[in-house]
C-alpha cells in the first residue's frame, strides 16, 4: 500500500510518455490511455477505501527525512479528489474520442491531457508547499498548450490572458513560500503547521496566509481575482474547457482548504470574516455575470466562479459540517459543471453556434441530451433530489449553525439566480423555434455516441450523488473532521 | 547559410561538443555538470551542424525524431525511480551497484533521462524554427 502512494503521479506520467512514443499512431495511444486511466481509477478507489477506514499513507521521496525531503501523503480528502479526477478524465476521454479532430491526437492531445492529470494529482497528494508550486507549474504548462490547441485567434487571445494571470499567481505563490521559509525555515506543510502554531504574534501568519489566499484565489477564481476565467474558458475546444472547469479551479480551492486547515488550528476572526465576505461576493458577482451573458459557455464560466464561492463559504464557517459541505460541493460541482460544458459542445456540433439566440427547439431533436442537461442544470441550481441540493442544504445548515446569516441569505439568493440563468438556457436552446440552419448536413453525419455516453454517465452520477447523498456526505464529513484535527496527519508525516 | 568556414569548422567542432556533453553528463554527479547542461551542449552540437549543413541533413544524422528522445528520456527517468521500489524503499531512492572501484547508480540513469529530454526538447524547438528561416 505504501509503495502505491506515488502511483497517482507516475501512472499519468508513464501514460503520457507512452503516448509520446506512439504519437504517430492514435490507435496505440488510445490503448495506453485506456490502460492508464483504468489503473489510475483502481488505485484511486483503493485509496478511497483504505483512507475511509481512517488510514493515512505517506512516503518520503528518495528516503529523505520528513521536514527536509518531499512528502507525498494521501488522506481521505486527497483520495476523494483523486477518484473524482479519474472519473472526469475517463468521461473527457470518451468525449474526445468522437468530438476531437483526428489530427489533434497526432499533435499530442492525449499526452498533454495526462501531463495535466499528473500535475493535478501531484497537487492533490503533495505534502510540501514548494512541491505544490511545482505541480501548479506542471498544470499550467500543459493547460497552456491545451488551451491554445487549434490555434485560432480568439483561442490565443484567451490563453494569453490565462497564462499571464496564472503566472502572476505563481509569482505571488512563490513569494509567499519564500516569506514562509524565511519566517520559520521550512516548506513542509506539516512542519509549517507545527512551527506556525508556535508563533505567538498573529500578524505574520495573517499576512502569509492572505498572500497564499491571493495566489490560490487567482487559480480558483475568487472575487476580485476571477476576471481571467470568463475571458478564457469559452475559447478552447469544449472537451478541454470541461476538463479545465472541472479540475483547475478546484485544485486552487483544494489548496486553500489544505493550507488553511493546516496553518490555522483555530481560525482567526479577521481571516474568517474576510473569507465570508469574499465568499458572498464571489457567489453574487459570479451569478450576476452569468445572468447578463448570452453565450452558453460564458454563462457556464461565470457559474464556475459563483460555485467556487459556495466552497469558500464552507471553509470560512470552520466547522466540520461546513467543510464537509465544501468537499461534497466540490465533488458535485466537478461532475455537474463539466457535464454542462460537455453538453454545450454537443449543442455547438448540432447547431453550429454557442449563442443562445441562434439555437432552439433542441428538445424535440435530442430528448436524451435535454434530459441530461436538465439533470445537471437543476443540480447546479440545487433542486432535490440532485446532488446540488444536498451540497447546498449542508452548507446552509452549517451556516445557520455558525450564525453566518448574511452569507446564508446570499447563497439562497444566488441559488435562485442560478436557476434563473439555467432556465434561460433551457428556454432559448431547448424550447422555442429553431433558428439554426442545419449545419451538419453538408458534412458526413458524425457518430456522437461516445460523447453521449460520457454525458449520460455524468448525469447519472449527479443523480446518484444526490440520491445517495447521505453516504457521500458521511465520507466528506469524515474527511472534514480529519482536516480540522490535523494531528494524525502531522504524526504520520513527521513520524512522532 | 552557406559558409565554407562554418562547414569545415563545424565538422570538427560538433563531435568535440558532443563528447564534451557526454563528459558533462558523466561528471555531473560529483562535479559541476549533469544531465541538463549536458543535454543543452549535446543539442548545441547538432544545431551547429544544422546551421552549417541545413536542417534536413541534420535530421538524417540524428535519425530519430526528437519526440522519441523526449519520450525515452522520460521513461528512463521514471524507470530510475522505480528501481528503488523493487528493493522496498520509497520512490526515487538511489540504488547503487559497485564493481571494484566503479559504482553505478540510479541517479546516473535519471541524469541520462534528463539529458535526453533536454536535448530532445531543444532540438525539437530549434530545428522546427530553423525550418521557417
Amino acid at each position: 500500500m505504501k509503495t502505491l502512494v506515488i502511483f497517482p503521479i507516475i501512472i499519468p506520467l508513464i501514460t503520457a510518455s507512452f503516448c509520446l512514443v506512439s504519437y504517430k499512431t492514435p490507435r496505440l495511444q488510445w490503448f495506453f490511455v485506456g490502460l492508464g486511466n483504468i489503473s489510475y481509477f483502481i488505485v484511486a478507489l483503493t485509496f478511497l477505501w483504505a483512507t475511509y477506514h481512517g488510514n493515512y499513507y505517506s512516503i518520503q521521496i528518495g528516503n529523505w527525512e520528513a521536514p527536509f525531503g518531499i512528502t507525498i501523503i494521501i488522506d481521505l480528502f486527497s483520495s476523494i479528489m483523486l477518484v473524482i479526477t479519474s472519473i472526469l478524465v475517463f468521461c473527457s476521454l470518451l468525449y474526445a474520442l468522437t468530438m476531437t479532430p483526428k489530427e489533434e491526437f497526432r499533435l499530442g492531445y492525449l499526452s498533454l491531457t495526462f501531463f495535466l492529470v499528473m500535475g493535478v494529482s501531484g497537487a492533490f497528494t503533495t505534502g510540501d508547499l514548494f512541491n505544490l508550486y511545482v505541480w501548479f507549474e506542471v498544470m499550467l504548462m500543459s493547460s497552456f498548450v491545451l488551451m491554445a490547441f487549434g490555434g485560432e485567434q480568439r483561442q490565443l487571445e484567451g490563453s494569453i490572458k490565462y497564462v499571464i494571470l496564472n503566472l502572476m499567481s505563481s509569482a505571488i505563490f512563490l513569494a509567499s513560500t519564500g516569506i514562509l521559509y524565511g519566517m520559520v525555515g521550512t516548506v513542509n506543510l506539516t512542519d509549517l503547521s507545527i512551527k506556525l502554531s508556535m508563533i505567538e504574534h498573529k500578524y505574520p501568519k495573517l499576512i502569509v496566509s492572505s498572500l497564499l489566499l491571493v495566489a490560490f484565489g487567482i487559480k480558483a477564481g475568487l472575487f476580485p481575482l476571477y476576471f481571467w476565467l470568463p475571458a478564457s474558458y469559452h475559447t478552447p475546444p469544449p472537451g478541454i474547457s470541461a476538463l479545465f472547469s472541472g479540475l483547475l479551479t478546484k485544485v486552487g480551492m483544494y489548496s486553500i482548504i489544505r493550507t488553511f486547515t493546516l496553518f490555522y488550528r483555530e481560525i482567526d476572526t479577521t481571516m474568517q470574516n474576510a473569507l465570508l465576505i469574499i465568499a458572498s461576493l464571489t457567489m453574487l458577482i459570479g451569478v450576476l455575470g452569468a445572468v447578463s451573458q448570452n453565450e452558453i459557455r460564458r454563462i457556464l464560466s461565470f457559474h464556475i466562479i459563483s460555485q467556487i464561492g459556495y466552497m469558500l463559504m464552507g471553509l470560512a464557517l470552520w466547522t466540520p459540517a461546513g467543510i464537509a459541505g465544501a468537499i461534497y460541493f466540490m465533488a458535485h460541482n466537478i461532475i455537474a459543471k463539466s457535464n454542462l460544458f460537455f453538453i454545450s459542445g454537443i449543442i455547438h456540433k448540432k447547431t453550429g453556434s454557442y449563442n443562445l439566440k441562434s439555437q432552439g427547439n433542441l428538445y424535440k431533436e435530442l430528448p436524451i441530451l435535454s434530459f441530461c442537461f436538465l439533470c445537471s442544470a437543476l443540480s447546479l441550481a440545487g433542486l432535490p433530489p440532485l446532488s446540488g441540493f444536498v451540497g447546498k442544504l449542508a452548507l446552509i445548515i452549517a451556516g445557520i449553525n455558525a450564525n453566518a446569516y448574511i452569507t446564508v441569505l446570499v447563497s439562497i439568493v444566488v441559488s435562485f439566480l442560478t436557476l434563473f440563468s439555467m432556465t434561460k438556457i433551457w428556454i432559448y436552446t431547448f424550447w422555442g423555434t429553431p433558428n439554426h440552419k442545419k449545419t451538419d448536413t453538408s458534412e458526413t453525419p458524425q457518430n456522437l455516441s461516445f460523447a453521449y455516453c460520457s454525458v449520460i454517465i455524468l448525469a447519472l452520477l449527479t443523480l446518484g450523488l444526490g440520491i445517495l447523498g447521505e453516504t457521500f456526505f458521511t465520507i466528506s464529513y469524515k474527511s472534514a473532521q480529519s482536516l480540522l484535527q490535523p494531528l494524525t496527519y502531522i504524526e504520520k508525516v513527521m513520524g512522532y | 547559410m552557406n559558409s565554407l568556414i562554418l562547414k569545415t569548422a563545424g565538422k570538427y567542432i560538433a563531435p568535440l561538443l558532443f563528447l564534451f556533453a557526454i563528459y558533462l553528463l558523466l561528471t555531473g554527479h560529483n562535479q559541476p555538470g549533469g544531465g541538463f547542461s549536458g543535454g543543452l551542449v549535446a543539442s548545441a552540437s547538432f544545431i551547429l551542424l544544422a546551421f552549417a549543413y541545413g536542417v534536413e541533413r541534420t535530421q538524417n544524422w540524428i535519425r530519430i525524431s526528437p519526440i522519441y528522445l523526449i519520450a525515452l528520456g522520460l521513461l528512463l527517468a521514471i524507470g530510475s525511480g522505480l528501481f528503488s521500489i523493487l528493493t522496498g524503499q520509497p520512490f526515487m531512492t538511489g540504488v547503487w551497484i559497485t564493481f571494484n572501484s566503479l559504482s553505478l547508480g540510479t541517479p546516473m540513469l535519471f541524469d541520462t533521462g534528463v539529458f535526453l529530454v533536454v536535448s530532445g526538447t531543444t532540438l525539437l524547438i530549434i530545428l522546427e524554427l530553423l525550418k521557417e528561416v
